[in-house]
């Protein structure tokens, strides 16, 4: 079981009668970085908290560090840390309190915390900022405080909740590059996003969802290799019927998004002959992404 | 269901200190103001009311009025310390600041954090009476060692109305609601339970009702020590304080796990 670090098997949560979470399997495997894929609303939150015990599944087993969940979420939470999706530090502390404050939750003595702080104010890149006030700092920093104080209880496992959300590009990062970091020292990870971006970049595998339902699971690029496999099209600015019938011969599949078309096409020079002299067009050329993936396979773009 | 009711419970004897220096390291920063605002009510009260209506009341059960006041704004006080400290600042940390939530990612059940916040408002409410104790002590309207005796009866009011307004905020949807509490239940019970002048003027029914309610409890067993004298039923007494401190703490801690763990 050692190497098992997280196991989902059928569970469905229901919020009267509305399912959010539904007949869900997966398995995390220590030392990897999952990623739960989906839109908001499509039950990423709610598979986060029950993970932490903190939301009961109405069918389906859950096993978190080898531990039954939530018959035992108390012992498994030892080994977990938390990011969760909206910050809730003390803003009326300083951010070496934070941690202070934090570790006690969880047993240390005020010397063992006061032991492991300088290597997490290092690892947030806090250290100038030990002994400001928690409601002075900015979203970014205050976001790696989080995930610093995540780490206070040296845990096996993170489990993070939109990581990034609300931050600038910049910030996000920073928060990127740190998270690597912790995935080069053999922690485990899982995170709900809804940034393909941050899907693609840190996950080793990742779970799509759509209203609670698994639509597909896999490694970034497999799953980009399977469901595209070309390269894409983007045009912008003219009338997608026209556009679509003039092109169709040439081109696998068409997806409709608002007023732009993402055409898959084997060979992008075909398209772009046919589109020769069009005034007005704005055409895009780049390589597949998890955006398309999800495009495919629920007929819309990610709304954020 | 027996695990459901696991985490609505405290994982042990110890989790809830953690919770209580949280509270104590915040309450450090703000000391001052923080017992300036508590005091100041019960000692305006008590100089206000005792100088004041001393006058025409003359004496009282056998004591200056300003001495049988003193008696019951100590058991007041430290029913408005726990109430106010709950109803605003944990139901803060429970719902608007997020606290709790980043409590219970850690190894802390809900039972550990309502059982950490109770104690820490029955601490500040030890505060608060004690400190009036102290005053009337000093001003010659109590014996000193009879401070002694009233200190664990002071933690003991504290912790019933701790644990009493815990059962509010479990409940209430807002902020709004907790007025329907001060006005409806604290307020009249200031009147109703001999605080400012003996139940014995009240009408039977309402003598009745007095009975229970925790601070007639608790000015019972305070102010015949605080005026020299031997109360009655004191296992009586202390069992009623008992039953509101214990009881409102599971209920309120079973309903905060329906509403935080759904």
């Amino acid at each position: 079981m050692s190497n098992v670090a997280i196991d989902l098997t059928g569970v469905t949560k229901l919020f009267g009668n509305k399912l959010v979470v539904d007949g869900l399997s997966f398995t995390v495997a220590s030392g990897e970085c999952f990623g739960l894929l989906g839109p908001n609303g499509a039950g990423k939150s709610t598979i986060a908290r029950m993970l932490l015990g903190m939301t009961r599944p109405d069918a389906g087993d859950i096993t978190v560090l080898g531990l039954p969940v939530p018959a035992r979420s108390r012992l498994a939470r030892k080994g977990i840390g938390v990011v969760p999706q909206f910050d809730n530090l003390d803003l009326e502390f300083t951010v070496r309190e934070n941690l202070l404050v934090f570790g006690r939750y969880f047993g240390m003595s005020t010397r063992e915390i006061n032991a492991v702080i300088p290597r997490l104010l290092e690892f947030a890149r806090l250290e100038s900022k030990a002994d400001s006030r928690v409601g002075l700092l900015s979203g970014g920093m205050k976001r790696r405080l989080t995930l610093a104080r995540a780490l206070i209880n040296d845990p096996q496992l993170l489990v993070m909740d939109e990581p990034t959300t609300g931050l600038d590009p910049h910030a996000r990062h920073l928060i990127w590059e740190r998270l690597r970091f912790l995935l080069a020292s053999g922690k485990t990870i899982i995170l709900t996003t809804h940034f393909m971006e941050e899907a693609e970049r840190l996950c080793d595998r990742l779970c799509v969802l759509e209203r609670g339902r698994k639509i597909a699971e896999g490694s970034p690029h497999a799953l980009i290799d399977e469901y595209i496999g070309c390269n894409v099209i983007e045009i912008f600015g003219g009338n997608p019927q026209e556009l679509i019938s003039l092109i169709r011969p040439y081109v696998q599949r068409i997806e409709v998004s608002g007023e732009t078309l993402f055409c898959y096409a084997p060979d992008p020079e075909d398209v772009r002959i046919q589109l020769r002299g069009r005034a007005g067009l704005r055409i895009l050329e780049r390589p597949p992404s998890l955006e398309d993936v999800f495009l495919r396979l629920t007929g819309r773009e990610m709304e954020k | 269901m027996g695990e459901r009711f696991a985490a609505a419970l405290p994982a042990n004897a110890w989790n809830w200190i953690a919770v209580w220096r949280r509270n104590h390291l915040a309450w450090k920063k703000v000391a001052f103001a923080s017992m300036l605002g508590t005091l100041a009510d019960p000692m305006i009260y008590l100089f206000g009311l005792g100088t004041g209506l001393g006058l025409l009341v003359g004496r009282i059960e056998g004591a200056s009025y300003i001495a049988f006041l003193a008696a019951g704004m100590v058991a007041t006080s430290a029913m408005t310390a726990s109430t106010f400290e709950t109803i605003y600042a944990v139901f803060g940390r429970m719902r608007d600041q997020g606290t709790w939530e980043a409590i219970l990612h850690t190894q802390l059940t809900l039972g550990d954090i309502v059982l950490g916040e109770l104690t820490w408002a029955a601490t500040k409410a030890f505060l608060a009476g004690t400190t009036i104790a102290i005053v009337a002590a000093a001003l010659g309207y109590a014996a000193w060692t009879s401070v002694l005796y009233v200190l664990p009866v002071i933690a003991l009011t504290g912790f019933a109305f701790a644990s009493l307004a815990m059962l509010v905020i479990a409940l209430a949807p807002s902020y709004h609601y907790f007025i329907f509490y001060q006005t409806l239940v604290i307020t009249p019970m200031l009147f109703l339970s001999g605080a400012v002048f003996p139940v014995g003027q009240l009408p039977g029914v309402f003598q009745q009702i007095a009975a229970f309610s925790p601070l007639a409890n608790s000015i019972d067993l305070i102010r015949p020590v605080m005026l020299g004298r031997l109360g009655d039923n004191v296992g009586l007494h202390i069992g009623a304080l008992c039953m509101f401190a214990v009881l409102p703490f599971f209920v309120s801690a079973g309903l905060f796990h329906r509403r935080l763990m759904r």
